[in-house]
């Protein structure tokens, strides 16, 4: 991996004055699906610049509250904020107005997301795949945009594999592709949900080394994930999710290394072992 | 793999040795397939030759006739009609899908009624259909209905403009019915996380239909749509049904109607059936081609080529 730095300092700089405000604040965030009580009462504060580790057992609700955070799906009751702007609503008085689709569009591109089965686009090569939304979204012009997304993969070390499409890309090739396509948009956070679950155990390496770099250089990240080793090594704060509710909360060294909650206990227990 | 390549070609006697020689052996003779390829092709070539030597057959007559001016205008009449109608119904058939699959009932009860009804009906009888309604105006536009907006008109006066018109919507809005489906299937099709990855890089939802959705729909529709094309330039033959001799068979069965020499029209009507079938084939195996990117399996030489292009334009940059 290259020494340069994935995130301009124009991007860290421009979090900047957000320090002391949290770039990701929830709320007693509530959700369900149908009569399933899905998130029940999350409260959270995610620091400029910080990563912020979530783990917990399958079916906790870690993905549910990602995917609130970037309006991919709506909360039931509690607020929601990034970079202190209501994600989904305008609030005027005491009434919240739901955003037009272009306003939430909007929103959501300040926030980069990354999923555990990759999902790039299968019909564009690696280096499209990343100019897609400069281009369609911020109107970037064709050239800046190419010139950039080739940077971005050149950083991720994939600067031999612009032109391949994905389906010729191994995992690990095309999560560290999925990283650079949400680094363009130039976010002010990131989330990631299980990046590395669906990689083969010699591959994970290759994309925790791009995420460890992303954390050093400022970027504010939300990483749902069960390395462990990770969380230590890069994590400023970790939180227990289990059955809709933040278990245990606290620095990488208290919750992982000497945990108050048994659920805490347990699960740490089953991950390592 | 590369040690292996400099290994033989220094002629490295130890590499070489490390691989067993390659297997030859005598492969099996498949005496069946032999025996009923022979029966199959004797009875092909006595069935041709048949027909060929067919003194009723008259190909005097077929070749008089395959490239008459009048002839040449049916095919160009129906290539028309096939290519307008197919254009009606992409397009609408798109535009219903969205509708059937938007969150506004309105507009999905609107498609699913519209599918439900084109679908339930035989096209003869929308041609019919639309013949008697086309027959009743004596004009058709496209414009605004009250503003006195035309875009665009037929005078019933010039008869094969209004059946060609007519042929049209009663095609294109049928084919817009199965259209919606495969488009609707198409969509369907493409993995919900496409949609999610879209979405979460900022695109609106419009946006993501366009560029990521559809597109990849397009792997599934394609192919089904290319038979629709190729089915709809034989279903134009149905028009004939309104008269007036403007598509291909209408304007044989006209000739063979006044010369009773009915099988050459037929055959050369189904010669040019026939030819256009094959131009269409040959067109959807690169449409096709082209909505696999990404999936084929010469990908590995492709994307090489096109890293290729990308040094070079680089190497062009730098000179600048
Ligand atoms: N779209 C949905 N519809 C219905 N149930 C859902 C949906 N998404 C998630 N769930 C349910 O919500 C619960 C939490 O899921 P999820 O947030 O994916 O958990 P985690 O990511 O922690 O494994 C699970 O029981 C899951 O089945
Ligand atoms: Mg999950």
């Amino acid at each position: 991996m290259s020494e340069t730095p994935i995130v301009s300092a124009d991007q860290i700089a421009a979090s900047a004055p957000l320090t002391g405000q949290p770039m990701v604040k929830a709320e007693q965030v509530w959700k369900s699906f149908g009569k399933l009580d899905v998130l029940k009462g999350v409260d959270l504060e995610v620091y400029p610049q910080q990563t912020y580790v979530l783990l917990g057992p399958s079916g906790g609700g870690k993905s549910t509250l990602l995917r609130c955070i970037n309006h991919l799906e709506k909360i039931d009751a509690g607020r929601l904020w990034v970079g202190g702007d209501l994600m989904g609503y305008r609030q005027r008085g005491d009434v919240l107005h739901e955003m037009r689709s272009g306003d939430v569009a909007r929103q959501r591109s300040l926030v980069g997301m990354v999923f555990q089965r990759f999902n790039l686009f299968p019909h564009m090569t690696a280096i499209e795949n990343v100019m897609e939304s400069p281009i369609h979204v911020q109107h970037v012009a064709h050239k800046q945009a190419e010139a950039e997304a080739e940077e971005l993969l050149t950083r991720v070390g994939l600067r031999e594999k612009l032109d391949v499409y994905p389906a010729q890309l191994s995992g690990g090739q095309q999560q560290r592709v999925a990283i650079a396509r949400a680094l363009a948009m130039k976010p002010k956070l990131m989330l990631f949900d299980e990046p590395t679950s669906a990689l083969d155990p010699e591959l994970v390496g290759e994309v925790l080394d791009v995420m460890k770099n992303l954390a050093r250089e400022g970027m504010t990240m939300v990483v749902v994930t069960h390395e462990i080793g990770f969380a230590k090594e890069v994590a400023d704060g970790v939180a227990l999710i289990d059955g809709g509710v933040i278990v245990e909360e606290g620095p990488p060294n208290e919750v992982l290394v000497n945990p108050k909650e048994e659920r805490t206990k347990v699960f740490l227990s089953k991950v390592l072992a | 793999m590369d040690a292996d390549k400099v290994a033989a070609a220094g002629g490295d006697p130890a590499a070489a040795a490390s691989r067993p020689e390659a297997i030859k052996a005598i492969p099996v003779r498949h005496w069946g397939r032999w025996i009923s390829a022979i029966v199959i092709i004797y009875f092909v070539v006595a069935l041709l030759y048949s027909f060929i030597k067919n003194p009723n057959v008259q190909w005097s007559v077929i070749w008089h006739y395959l490239f008459m001016r009048y002839t040449l205008i049916g095919v160009a009449n129906t290539i028309e009609m096939t290519f307008a109608a197919m254009v009606v119904g992409a397009v609408g058939g798109t535009l219903l899908a969205v509708m059937r699959l938007s969150a506004n009932k309105v507009l999905s009860t609107v498609s699913w009624v519209y599918i439900w009804f084109f679908r339930g009906t035989p096209v003869l009888v929308q041609i019919l259909f639309w013949g008697y309604i086309g027959a009743l105006y004596y004009r058709l536009y496209l414009g605004l209905p009250f503003t006195g907006l035309v875009f665009w008109s037929t005078l019933a006066a010039d008869a094969t403009r209004h059946i060609i018109v007519v042929a049209i919507l009663a095609l294109g809005l049928n084919e817009a019915a199965y259209a919606a489906e495969l488009v609707r299937a198409g969509i369907i099709s493409v993995d919900a996380g496409q949609t999610e990855a879209a979405l979460s890089l900022g695109m609106s939802p419009a946006l993501t239909m366009r560029r990521v959705v559809l597109p990849q729909a397009m792997r599934v529709i394609v192919p089904t749509f290319g038979n629709e094309t190729i089915s709809m330039l034989k279903t134009t033959s149905l028009v004939y049904v309104l008269g007036g001799a403007v598509e291909l068979l209408g304007r044989m069965q006209q000739v063979y109607a006044m010369t009773f020499q009915i099988i050459p029209l037929l055959i050369v009507a189904s010669i040019w059936y026939i030819f256009l079938t094959t131009i269409l084939t040959i067109g959807q195996h690169y449409i096709e081609a082209y909505y696999g990117r990404g999936f084929g399996q010469d990908e590995a030489e492709a994307a090489e080529k096109r890293a290729a292009r990308r040094d070079l334009r680089r190497a062009g940059m730098s000179h600048v």
